[in-house]
């Protein structure tokens, strides 16, 4: 067991302790902090797995954007330190069983696949190599799903504004 | 044992089907879009394994996930904007109290 195993192992127990209890809490507030630790910690895996750039990303818009809008909702729409309603215990049992079997169902049948990797060391890819297929035009570049993840943040962008717009009455 | 593949394969899916579990037994919705959000992080925790692990010489993996984050950003956006006038109208953003999709 290596230092870097511990570290792997310290990563997965973060992500899916606070991702458990982010779904489990009745407080929405420290709902929205374990979703932010558990999203950190999967930002954390990223970086074990040596891909620094998908980690910053991961961190700059899931850390930095979705969770601090997610809490600016939060303050908007709920009142201070009122806990969620109790959820009916059928429900809470059936959906845990149903989860938990088709979480079975998916481990068995990933254990029994055997993925075979390539031979031999590979690079990895550093943010010149991305940067350069991403704006790539040839064949296997990412330039068209790039232009057009650009005009559907646009739209989104006009969609939010109108759909909040408060109307005049 | 070293981590590999399948512990990574392990952790997306509990996180995938933790995620499961939030959406259906939530009725907030923001903590049903919380969910969502889960769920998004694990695929996206597989294909990073799977382009890692299987074709560590290409970047395809790689760039479903940077597609998926900016999409992932921009559905959680829209999704803020119609809770925000959901709240406005209904005064409540618990999914058994918006019955109506007119108001």
């Amino acid at each position: 067991m290596t230092g870097s195993d511990i570290i792997f192992y310290i990563l997965a127990g973060l992500t899916l302790g606070c991702g458990v209890l982010s779904v489990t809490t009745r407080q929405i507030f420290r709902a929205a902090i374990f979703l932010l630790f558990s999203l950190i910690g999967i930002a954390g895996i990223y970086f074990w797995l040596d891909y620094q750039f998908i980690a910053a990303v991961q961190i700059v818009v899931y850390a930095g954007g979705i969770v601090v809008l997610i809490i600016f909702s939060i303050f908007l729409t709920q009142q201070a330190g009122e806990k969620l309603p109790k959820q009916r215990l059928d429900r809470k049992i059936f959906s845990a069983l149903a989860v938990f079997s088709a979480f079975a169902l998916a481990m068995v049948q990933v254990y029994q696949h055997s993925f075979t990797a390539p031979a031999g060391e590979q690079p990895v890819p550093t943010v010149k190599d991305i940067g350069l297929k991403m704006l790539n035009t040839e064949n296997g570049g990412y330039a068209l799903p790039f232009e057009i993840i650009s005009m559907l943040l646009l739209a989104a962008l006009v969609g939010c504004i109108v759909i909040a717009l408060r109307e005049k009455l | 044992m070293q981590p590999g593949l399948y512990h990574i394969l392990f952790i997306s899916g509990a996180l995938f089907f933790t995620g499961v579990y939030g959406f259906l037994t939530r009725r907030n919705l923001i903590t049903m879009l919380m969910s969502i959000e889960l769920i998004l992080n694990s695929v996206n925790l597989n294909f990073v394994a799977f382009n890692k692990y299987v074709w560590p010489g290409k970047m395809d993996g790689l760039f479903f996930t940077l597609f998926i984050i900016a999409i992932a950003a921009a559905e959680a956006a829209v999704a803020i904007a119609i809770i925000i006038n959901l709240y406005r109208s209904h005064k409540s953003i618990d999914v058994e109290n918006a019955e109506d999709l007119k108001y």
